[in-house]
């Protein structure tokens, strides 16, 4: 009965988006205001039922209820009940539920902060909204149905959830990431109203700039949490492959990246109008084409969904109908370029549009290493395979040059900057930088090392330059709590999500160089060796688990003598897929984490065993946060918040 | 600049949907083997049923065969070994057999128990053939012309569709 | 970052925890050597792993060959082109460079190169009218700009 519900909510919710998709759009085309007004409550009512269709499905879940497939498949009467819960998204149809879910969320979320927005504009923005849910629901009920049934015979149990999957991280890292993906949507609306009513004035970057800012923070703080849980849950130390589903999520993170940048520029100083909206369209547009690489089978992945052509079709036409529409639209009535004003060769608007041209190189690179392989074999010249490799080449250099770039335009200002200034302005932090680079190498390890100069001289400059510039701010102020206050929480969003990238960047290049592993053969009683630590296997016991057994073993890790922490990896196997599973583990530390991993048993007792060192790795998650959080900041602006009482003033602007 | 440059993002759009298109209709995961039109490996191993017989090259070439590389811990050889049966029924080609990385005595008992299609069998017990053949999991089936020269791989269970498929390259072979 | 996955057969399943070898390395460098190389040439059978971490029979396979290799003193290029004679270019995780992949290795410089060179272009078109405005005037707009917020923002309360 139950899912019934579940999937009758469904079809009224998509009932209500063909209307919000419809019924507002027509109205601000005729300039019908009853029509305009039903806008907001539509939202509501789309959002309403999305969520009792997934509350639906999430009961259904907690009361084992295997007469449900997707439940069947998913979930094991044995399985903890927390995880029965996030095995909600644990597959195809319910991951596009929650995708679905999160974007009458954004809907609803619009329709409720946008006081400031004239009617007629925020009647397209839910609008369009209202089609792009018309047709990720209309996907669901079609071809990807979470409630449909065993019937009559239903098994007596279910297939559990994949145990890589049983995890903390699983809980909340595809929420945050759809939050992202699917918050993209916001600014694409904005993009599509602002070419359709053709007012294309900073009001709708200063409009589209919060909610922008905010999903690229989500989008962020989800692949930071990836990142993270694939180290500790795959058990081979990794942080990032290169694999088309995290290419998928980082796609359009660089461009939503370049798109925040372009927002502060149009609304700031009404420049790169035109280009500003296509990258509104390209974000967006880059998180459907990765629901389609990582539903549709097209690629190879260890992460993909099951692949499913009939699912890739669909999808493709709703790439289709979705981008191509906007691009569509865009070529016919995205503005000349000429009206805009203008800006000198050292001018922060001149580095922005630099900063911009790096990130969508590497974006594209990004991509055409996704789409390679691809696009051989759909040619028929063959099977070939793009990996970490190709990336590092190419990305790492392009990511160099813009963080130079990045440490330029903190010292620039709007429309022109004197060359002297920016001299006496960088001047220190360079030399700090080049000093620092060449110095630490020495400090840390045992002599120059080039990928450390560089690292570490391009994380010092991000970060000597805007304390540089944060100093600056006090040139003229008496009173410095004062000042504190006075700047704006963008501005320290800014700061932080800039330190964020430098600390991220220092993460990756420490872990990169300085990383030791070894593989070792252990006899219970032998000692391994591994950066001046000292690693004692005292041999495995068998441990039991709510849904598994396993081998546990004890692992004593001291340093000079000294005992630090004692570790215990496991090797489970899982009661119900029969699976076996590397449980690593991980003794956390702000400069350096030692990592253990359990292989196979060998004679004797013995068995393989895997010990990482791994210095500074927290710090690329931690600059992932940071950003994520500086993202976050900018949207307590003064600026945003007064859109509210100045309704009137924001509307002809 | 030029209007006619703002339809350009909407043109990569297009090339780019083509591309996907094509890409729903191949399977990335099918790798084409590297010898095809290349000569078979040289080997000389042991064979399975008979292990003081050295096997080469030599028992290969003369006339088109079929290589099919099984082993006893594969479970889709076993679906597969009822249509192989059939297919040396009908004696239109020799089937030679690659024990891969296998156990002799299990693999005796299997070819005992369920029939033997195969002329013999090279006891790869190490794999080396296997990976100079470029095998990547069994079961994986060649089809050699008299020559040697590998012209056809099939990876996975052969069917009646494949024994069709591989029928019509024989046939355009003598159409020759 | 992983999107959750679903395992196809019970064969990838097997790939989904790390393998663990206990190889002895005569030298540093060797062992150095061994890591590079199971870490760039990909598992012909795996669904996108490189030999290092699958777990596969293949990989397993083909890291033992690497490890004899080593030993017998054959130098890296000799090793991949052992494995692409076998596999084809598909276990290079590093693509090669020629006409075919000429795209994918230049594309990425070309596009920086044309971007910039927009850039510079668009700037030339701004800096023309960018006539007699000194940073000091710039600096002023945006105090006088304060000002006015400060005005507007007290009539407002």
């Amino acid at each position: 009965m139950i899912p019934e519900l579940g999937e009758f909510a469904l079809i009224l919710a998509l009932g209500f988006s063909i209307i919000l998709a419809t019924v507002p759009l027509y109205g601000a085309a005729t300039l019908k205001t009853l029509w305009m007004q039903y806008a907001k409550p539509l939202a509501k009512a789309q959002f309403t039922f999305m969520l009792i269709s997934f509350i639906c499905l999430g009961y259904a879940f907690s009361v084992d209820d295997f007469s449900v497939q997707y439940v069947a498949n998913h979930s094991n009467s044995q399985l903890p009940m927390q995880f029965k819960l996030s095995a909600v998204w644990g597959g195809h149809e319910g991951s596009l539920l929650l995708w679905a879910l999160i974007l009458s969320g954004w809907t609803l979320a619009v329709s409720l902060f946008s006081k400031g927005l004239p009617l007629d504009m925020l009647a397209r923005v839910l609008g369009v909204m209202g089609i792009i849910a018309t047709g990720f629901t209309s996907f669901l009920l079609w071809t990807s149905s979470p409630f449909l049934r065993y019937l009559p015979r239903y098994p007596m149990d279910g297939a559990d959830l994949n145990p890589l999957l049983q995890d903390f991280g699983l809980i909340v890292h595809p929420p945050l990431l759809y939050m992202g993906y699917v918050g993209f949507s916001v600014a694409f609306a904005f993009a599509i109203s602002a070419l359709l009513s053709g007012r294309l004035d900073a009001a709708w970057a200063r409009w589209s700039r919060p909610w922008t800012n905010i999903a690229w923070a989500f989008l962020g703080a989800g692949i930071t949490l990836g990142s993270w849980w694939a180290y500790y849950e795959l058990g081979w130390g990794g942080w990032w492959f290169w694999d088309p589903v995290e290419n998928a999520s980082l796609m359009p993170w660089l461009v939503g990246t370049a798109l925040m940048h372009s927002l502060a520029v149009t609304e700031k100083r009404g420049v790169f109008k035109s280009w500003t909206l296509l990258l509104a369209i390209f974000a967006f547009s880059l998180s459907l084409l990765g629901t389609f690489l990582v539903r549709s089978g097209v690629l190879t992945s260890v992460h993909a969904f099951a692949s499913d052509p009939e699912r890739g079709f669909f999808i493709l036409v709703l790439l289709v109908l979705t981008i191509g529409g906007s691009l569509t639209l865009y070529a016919f009535k995205a503005p000349n370029v000429k009206s805009e004003s203008s800006f000198a060769w050292l001018s922060r608007e001149m580095l922005l549009l630099i900063n911009n041209v790096f990130l969508m190189v590497m974006a594209v690179t990004v991509l055409l290493g996704t789409l390679y392989p691809l696009l051989i074999d759909a040619l028929g010249a063959g099977k070939i395979s793009v990996g970490p490799p190709y990336f590092n080449a190419l990305f790492v250099p392009i990511m160099g040059l813009m963080v130079i770039c990045l440490g330029l335009s903190s010292a620039a200002r709007w429309r022109n900057t004197k060359m002297e200034n920016v001299k006496k302005q960088l001047m220190l932090p360079a030399i700090i930088s080049l000093l620092a680079g060449v110095i630490f190498p020495f400090l840390y390890g045992d002599g120059f090392n080039f990928r450390v100069f560089i690292g570490i001289s391009l994380s010092m400059w991000i970060i000597t330059t805007v304390a540089k510039e944060f100093k600056g701010k006090f040139r003229t102020s008496s009173s410095i709590t004062e000042k504190l206050k006075q700047l704006s929480p963008s501005y320290y969003g800014m700061m932080l999500a800039h330190i964020g990238v430098a600390v991220t960047a220092i993460g990756i290049t420490l872990v990169s160089v300085y990383s030791e592993e070894r593989d070792m053969r252990l006899a219970p009683g032998e000692t391994v060796e591994l950066a001046d630590y000292q690693f004692k296997f005292l041999g495995t016991k068998p441990v039991k688990g709510a849904n598994y057994t396993a081998d546990q073993a004890t692992i004593e890790i001291s340093l000079d003598g000294a005992s630090i922490v004692t570790l215990h990896p496991e090797k489970r196997r899982y009661n119900v897929k029969k699976s076996m599973m590397t449980e690593a583990s991980i003794d956390p530390g702000l400069f350096r984490d030692l990592y253990v991993a359990l292989g196979e048993p060998l004679a004797d007792g013995a068995w393989a065993v895997r010990v990482h060192y791994k210095p500074y790795v927290r710090w690329l998650w931690l600059g992932g946060l940071l950003m994520a959080l500086g993202g976050i900041l900018t949207v307590f602006d003064r600026r945003y918040r007064q859109n509210k009482s100045e309704k009137q003033g924001v509307a002809h602007a | 600049m030029p209007r006619l440059l703002l339809f350009a993002p909407l043109a990569l759009f297009a090339v780019l949907i083509l591309f996907l298109w094509k890409g729903l209709s191949i399977d990335p995961r099918e790798l084409p083997s590297a010898l095809i039109d290349k000569s078979f490996p040289a080997f000389k191993v042991e064979s399975l049923l008979a292990p003081e017989r050295k096997l080469t090259m030599a028992d290969l070439v003369g006339k088109p065969v079929l290589v099919n590389v099984w082993a006893t811990w594969c479970p889709s050889c076993r679906k597969e070994h009822n249509q192989l049966l059939r297919i040396a029924q009908q004696n239109k080609i020799a089937i030679i057999g690659l024990n891969y990385k296998d156990n002799r005595a299990a693999a005796t008992k299997w070819l005992v128990e369920l029939g033997n299609p195969y002329q013999f069998n090279i006891y790869d017990e190490s794999g080396m053939l296997g990976l100079d053949l470029g095998v990547y999991g069994a079961p994986e089936t060649y089809l050699l012309d008299a020559q040697g020269i590998i012209r056809f791989r099939h990876v996975g269970v052969v069917t009646e569709q494949t024994w069709q498929e591989l029928q019509t390259i024989m046939q355009s072979w003598e159409n020759q | 970052m992983l999107r959750f996955f679903i395992f196809l057969t019970l064969i990838s399943f097997n790939s989904a925890y790390a393998s663990i070898d206990t190889y002895e390395f005569k030298d540093a460098d060797k062992q150095a050597r061994f890591h590079e190389l199971v870490a760039d040439l990909r598992c012909p059978k795996c669904q996108n792993q490189n030999l290092a971490d699958s777990n596969s029979a293949i990989a397993q396979d083909l890291r033992q060959k690497v490890y004899e290799m080593l030993g017998a003193e054959k130098s890296n290029i000799e090793i991949v082109d052992y494995m692409v004679a076998r596999y084809g270019d598909f276990v290079l995780y590093e693509p090669r460079f020629n006409g075919q992949n000429a795209i994918l290795w230049l594309g990425p410089f070309v596009l920086l190169i044309v971007g910039l060179a927009i850039v510079i272009y668009l700037t030339r078109q701004r800096s023309k009218k960018v006539i007699n405005t000194t940073v000091e005037s710039i600096e002023l707009d945006k105090q006088q700009k304060q000002r006015l917020q400060k005005v507007l923002n007290k009539g407002k309360k």
